[in-house]
């Protein structure tokens, strides 16, 4: 526990220290938080107005609580992926200065250096997540707060899944990188594409049919829209109070990927659930069987 | 005295490239053991074995009895490292990076602190424990890396081209704590170094070429198989010199005259005793011995 102990604390110093490593985990985030400012938070209110059938008043407040809870869980979904990638960087640049070499001259197992690499990513990646959380809670409650109590924790407990897809996804990969220009590539490409392809940028919805079908597949669609309903639902509530159709709300909740389905079935929050803690697992059993047979090949 | 580390028929290949072919040697408690070799040579490649970072294809490796693959933890207690480049974090301060090493090893709290506070004494870095070690200068890396090395009281100090591009203050501070650890601790020490200066302090050498042992002894068996002896002879003249019969080249101040070995100089000496008034008689250097065996020469990281 000592040894493990110490390389968390190691690792996660290092990872906080490194400036460049720190500010590139949230360039995806800054990269939506741009996009929001500059026309994204206009297409989601226009979309969400063109939903809303006339006659019916829908307050400035429930209009820019939707608006910022889409935003809300689209920073939230991508920053617990890129932060965890770029945490996890660490195993490439120790490979890199020779550290790793230095690690392993010790008398510690190489499981046990792996999990140090894992939980010192996760442990910077909920760091950072839950304050942004935090930001994101305080926003909505500027613009517009329609979550009860057990949103907020749902809202928690999505972002640790999430932390926990990441790390391990990262972990996986990051484990089979040795050199500067492989790290810095899966960092680009993470950051450039995971936002597009979890539907954090844009709604799933609005791709074609095919995409929408290949995203299908990945869990990371399904952690956004666990977000997604969870920073919403009080909204919903609202607009299912103020007599908004079930049917017109449906309709909205599939324009931004509240309602997922998997070759035309609607995928149900627990199902979501499931296969976020399936691939998390999986990933985590790759990871470990990964470790081995690299040690087992010396 | 008793072999601390045995090497047994050692073989380790990369796909079709033979890095080590057949490598047998021991070394003693306590000894200065100096493995030499150009790059590729392959004293990389066993060092990694020894320190169980590689696996080998066939052979055995032991240290302190202990076979390295059935009790690698073990080993690896009474091994410590100095690298050839520093691998210590640059972005954590010097007492964050050894604090974290010593952990490693179970060496926390009091017993830490006590033990840097020993390695910073003798190492003279008091001053920069708290200083980032990215800003520190090679030198006083090299005393981190060092202290890092030392922190949990090894048995065998493995020393990788330790003193490669050093200043000669901190090359002198180095061999001053080698020498100091060795005396006090018995501590053996295994060196690689481009440095013949510091192979001819060494107990015993081996010179490794083409991934074999090319030729071992003790310098001095080195020197007495494979390097002339000198004899640097003053006050005579250039005829007198010729009447000697033997090759020489021209000095300051006098006559370098090549013999085969300490014999004949003494057989040149009482021939000529009229003209040997002034006179050192040399071993060769370690430089003549690596070149005579290798026919190559080996200076300061170029392969030449």
């Amino acid at each position: 526990m000592t040894q493990l102990g110490a390389l968390i604390k190691r690792n996660c110093k290092l990872f906080f220290k490194d400036k460049g490593m720190f500010f590139t985990s949230l360039i995806t985030p800054l990269i939506l938080l741009v996009l929001y400012i500059t026309f994204l938070a206009k297409i989601y209110r226009d979309s969400f107005a063109d939903a809303i059938p006339p006659g019916f008043s829908i307050s400035d407040s429930v209009i820019d609580g939707i608006v910022g809870g889409q935003l809300v869980s689209s920073l939230l979904a991508v920053c617990c992926v890129t932060v965890a990638f770029c945490s996890n960087l660490l195993i490439v640049q120790d490979k890199i200065s020779g550290a790793r070499r230095d690690l392993t001259m010790s008398p510690i197992k190489s499981s046990t250096l792996a999990l140090g690499y894992f939980v010192a990513s996760f442990g910077a990646t909920l760091i950072i997540c839950f304050v942004a959380l935090g930001a994101c809670l305080g926003y909505l409650s500027f613009m517009g707060w329609y979550l009860s109590a057990m949103d907020v924790f749902l809202l928690v407990l999505d972002v640790v899944i999430l932390a926990l897809f990441g790390t391990a996804l990262s972990s996986l990969i990051n484990c089979n990188l040795s050199t500067n220009g492989q790290g810095s590539a899966v960092g680009t490409i993470v950051s450039a594409g995971y936002g597009f392809i979890c539907g954090a940028y844009m709604p799933i919805s609005n791709f074609g049919e095919g995409l929408q079908k290949v995203l299908s597949f990945f869990p990371g669609t399904y952690g956004t829209s666990l977000l997604r309903n969870h920073a919403l639902r009080g909204a919903y509530a609202k607009l299912s109070e103020l007599g908004v159709p079930e049917k017109i709300i449906e309709k909205i909740k599939d324009g931004i990927d509240c309602n997922i389905y998997f070759f035309g079935d609607k995928v149900e929050l627990s199902a979501m659930y499931g296969v976020m803690v399936a691939t998390v697992v999986l990933l985590i059993l790759g990871y470990v069987l990964l470790c081995r047979v690299r040690k087992e090949k010396g | 005295m008793e072999n601390i580390i045995e090497i047994k028929h050692l073989h380790k290949s990369f796909k079709d490239v033979k890095a080590v072919q057949d490598l047998s040697f021991c070394v003693k408690r306590g000894e200065l053991f100096a493995f030499l070799g150009i790059n590729g040579a392959g004293k990389s490649t066993t060092i990694s074995i020894l320190c169980g970072q590689l696996q080998k294809d066939s052979g055995k490796v032991e240290v302190c009895g202990e076979n390295i693959e059935e009790a690698l933890s073990s080993v690896k207690r009474r091994l410590g490292v100095v690298f050839q480049n520093s691998v210590l974090d640059g972005a954590l301060t010097v007492k964050d990076n050894l604090q974290s090493r010593a952990a490693l090893y179970g060496i926390t709290g009091q017993t830490f602190h006590e033990r840097m506070s020993e390695l910073a004494k003798l190492l003279d870095f008091d001053d920069l424990l708290n200083r980032t070690v990215s800003k520190l200068s090679g030198g006083q890396r090299r005393r981190i890396d060092i202290a890092r090395a030392l922190l949990h009281k090894p048995e065998i100090l493995v020393l990788d081209e330790p003193t490669t591009g050093l200043d000669p203050q901190t090359r002198k501070l180095l061999w001053d704590v080698v020498s100091k650890l060795r005396e006090q601790e018995n501590m053996t020490v295994f060196l690689t170094t481009h440095y013949m200066e510091e192979a001819a302090e060494a107990d015993y050498v081996i010179i490794l070429d083409s991934r074999k042992i090319a030729a071992e002894g003790t310098p001095l068996m080195l020197k007495n198989s494979y390097a002339s002896d000198y004899i640097k002879l003053y006050g005579i003249t250039g005829e007198q010199v010729k009447a000697l019969n033997q090759p020489y080249t021209v000095i300051r101040d006098g006559y370098l005259i090549s013999v085969p070995d300490t014999k004949s100089a003494t057989g040149l000496i009482l021939e000529h005793p009229d003209l040997f008034t002034d006179y050192e008689i040399m071993k060769g250097k370690m430089d003549d011995v690596f070149l005579a065996v290798t026919g190559k020469k080996l200076t300061g990281g170029d392969d030449k």
